[in-house]
């Protein structure tokens, strides 16, 4: 066990300067990485700017030129892709994630299986989301295909984890005395956990799962292997090859052509842009209706 | 927390009620399931890779996947070679800026900058590669140019920051994968921090410590291990990180360099890079260095977990 051991020996006048010295530093690493972000954001909303409404709402509404040379907009497919797709990882791995925390919470416990459970789910969340990608290109894609929902496969692998953790983190800010009232009146414990206790830490449930899905919407590498590269609309979740904003970011950021560049700052904008509106919603539902602490 | 007791006599109402249990059940263990069918099915995919190679596919650099020859070690000295400058140059300022946020700013700053800083850690990877291909690596080269100039005849820093800089190279890589980390270690070591107990901090001060002091004597021993435990997870993060990296880092192949400016490749970026021209032989090859890239970063994954949680249950129990 380290003890601490605080020498106040020097010289006061040395400590203080010492201790202003440490100051600046900290500040200083506060500027030093303020300066990209801020620098890559500007890049972002300027050129991206100019690209997404200089034709509004063109950009929004066309699709995606077949000849990626081909100055002008179009990222519609990939906007409807993404949302397809993060929408689908989100039907599968919000409730299959919330059930899992209700098991270890309020079934597993301390037991020996629910410990295991929690740390592989913390491990699993450090897996590579490449990794995720080829996963389900094996399991998935490789018989069934290109489509949305392959995509989705793979983003809801990603976000089971999270999901697990923030909703488990919730469900133990439920006071117990709600549970007890519930079986003093009869009810069974599935019963219980699904008309009051997870209701009562509902909107912090929501914030957590929003949060994971903000997450996941930006991600690239699991859609490279599963959704295909279409230019053109598809609406359809299980069928044909789809689009994704940030597949299409990583495809045009590597092309030389002035035009495709420039797609892809606008449907960076506009992922940014999403991912923003996610975690400002989930960060209003932490703020109105959050359990207190 | 009393559980609820057994009902005497089974009917339906049991029956659902027992259903939903063992469906809960089935959500918690699918974690386990989905971890185990990675390692079974990826490794069964690429086992023609690894029967053919070997450990060959560790120790040795030639990849030239139309022969069938795989050998994955540049790739894994780049994944670490450029998770190494990453973290060597996102741990300090994540330090100090989460020393900043918990010590130093003003109470009303405090909220607003966690709050910023909690919104860049979702700003997507590819967007972090995009401006590093398209807005960073070109000035930056200049840079590159003139630290080589002032290294030079420095033995040793001569050759790591070697001649002809390229703008895509490990250094970039590295920078990006900084950038991108920062947030995310700066606010778990904020958690970390911040579990610093108050009667520590204020005997500190009750002694006379400067706040500098009473972050040596109290804050940073109290946080050690945490803080080792939340590195290892940027390091964790740095070695999966494909998109950005894939796009800055060079995707040169074969390249065992130690200068930081010559153009290499990694894991992930490999992959990301080369599965749209690959055949199926190719693929396996591919797909067997996501198998290696799995086992290393749930390696790391694991040990960081467990440091970070032996030390929070540490804190936990000199509190109580």
């Amino acid at each position: 066990m380290d003890t601490a051991v605080i020498d106040l020996r020097g010289r006061a006048s040395w400590r203080t300067v010492k201790n202003t010295i440490m100051t600046v530093v900290m500040v200083s690493g506060f500027v030093v990485i303020a300066i990209p972000l801020v620098a890559i954001l500007w890049s972002v909303i300027a050129r991206g700017a100019h690209s997404a409404f200089s034709q509004f709402p063109a950009f929004f509404t066309k699709e995606i030129p077949h000849i990626s040379r081909l100055p002008g907009p179009g990222m519609g497919p990939a906007i409807v892709g993404t949302l397809l797709v993060t929408g689908g990882a989100t039907a599968l791995a919000v409730p299959l994630g919330i059930l899992g925390a209700v098991y270890l919470h309020e079934y597993g416990h301390e037991s020996r299986f629910a410990h295991l459970v929690r740390f592989m789910s913390v491990v699993m969340t450090g897996v590579p989301s490449i990794v995720m990608g080829l996963f389900v290109y094996v399991v998935w894609t490789m018989r069934f295909g290109y489509s949305a929902f392959g995509g989705s496969i793979a983003m809801a692998c990603l976000m089971l984890p999270v999901v697990i953790g923030s909703t488990e983190q919730m469900l133990r800010l439920v006071p117990p005395n709600l549970r007890e009232a519930s079986y003093a009146l009869g009810a069974t414990k599935s019963r219980t956990i699904v008309t009051v206790v997870v209701p009562a830490a509902l909107p912090g449930i929501v914030s957590g799962a929003l949060l994971a899905v903000a997450r996941a919407a930006g991600e690239t590498a699991p859609l490279l292997f599963t959704i295909g590269a279409a230019t053109q609309f598809n609406p359809h979740l299980f069928e044909g090859a789809n689009n994704a904003l940030s597949a299409q970011i990583f495809v045009n950021a590597t092309s030389s052509f002035a035009g495709a560049q420039d797609r892809a700052w606008g449907a960076a904008l506009t992922l940014v842009l999403l991912t923003f509106l996610i975690t400002m919603i989930a960060r209003v539902f932490t703020a109105r209706f959050g359990l207190k602490r | 927390m009393i559980d609820q007791p057994k009902p005497l006599l089974g009917s339906s109402r049991d029956l659902v009620d027992r259903a939903f249990g063992w469906l809960a059940f089935g959500a918690a263990a699918l974690v386990l399931l989905i971890l185990g069918m990675i390692a079974m099915t990826m490794t069964s995919r690429a086992s023609s890779v690894f029967s053919k190679m070997g450990l060959d596919f560790f120790t040795t650099k030639r990849w030239a996947p139309p022969e069938n020859i795989f050998g994955g070690l540049s790739f894994i000295w780049g994944t670490l070679y450029t998770s190494l400058i990453a973290i060597v140059l996102a741990v300090p300022i994540s330090l100090a800026v989460a020393l900043f946020i918990t010590q130093v700013a003003p109470r009303r700053l405090k909220m607003p900058l966690v709050y910023v800083l909690d919104l860049l850690a979702v700003v997507p990877s590819v967007v972090f590669g995009l401006w590093g291909v398209l807005a960073f690596a070109s000035p930056i080269q200049g840079v590159y140019t003139k630290i080589h100039h002032l290294v030079r005849g420095i033995p040793v820093l001569q050759s790591i920051f070697g001649d002809t800089p390229q703008g895509r190279c490990f250094m970039t890589a590295g920078i990006i994968l900084a950038i991108m980390i920062t947030p995310i270690i700066t606010s778990l070591a904020r958690e970390v921090i911040e579990t610093t107990p108050q009667n520590e901090k204020e005997a500190a001060y009750a002694l006379g410590a400067t706040r500098w002091e009473m972050i040596r004597g109290s804050i940073i021993p109290h946080s050690k291990g945490g803080i080792v435990g939340t590195v290892m997870l940027g390091l964790g993060r740095a070695m999966g990180e494909t998109i950005a990296a894939a796009l800055v880092i060079g995707a040169s192949i074969g390249q065992l360099s130690l200068d930081v400016f010559s153009p290499g490749n990694s894991m992930p970026a490999v992959i990301a890079n080369e599965w749209g021209e690959a055949d199926d032989l190719h693929k396996s090859g591919l797909i067997a260095m996501a198998v290696v890239l799995f086992m290393i970063t749930i390696l790391v994954n694991v040990i960081a977990s467990t440091i970070v949680r032996r030390s929070m249950a540490r804190s936990r129990g000199k509190r109580t």
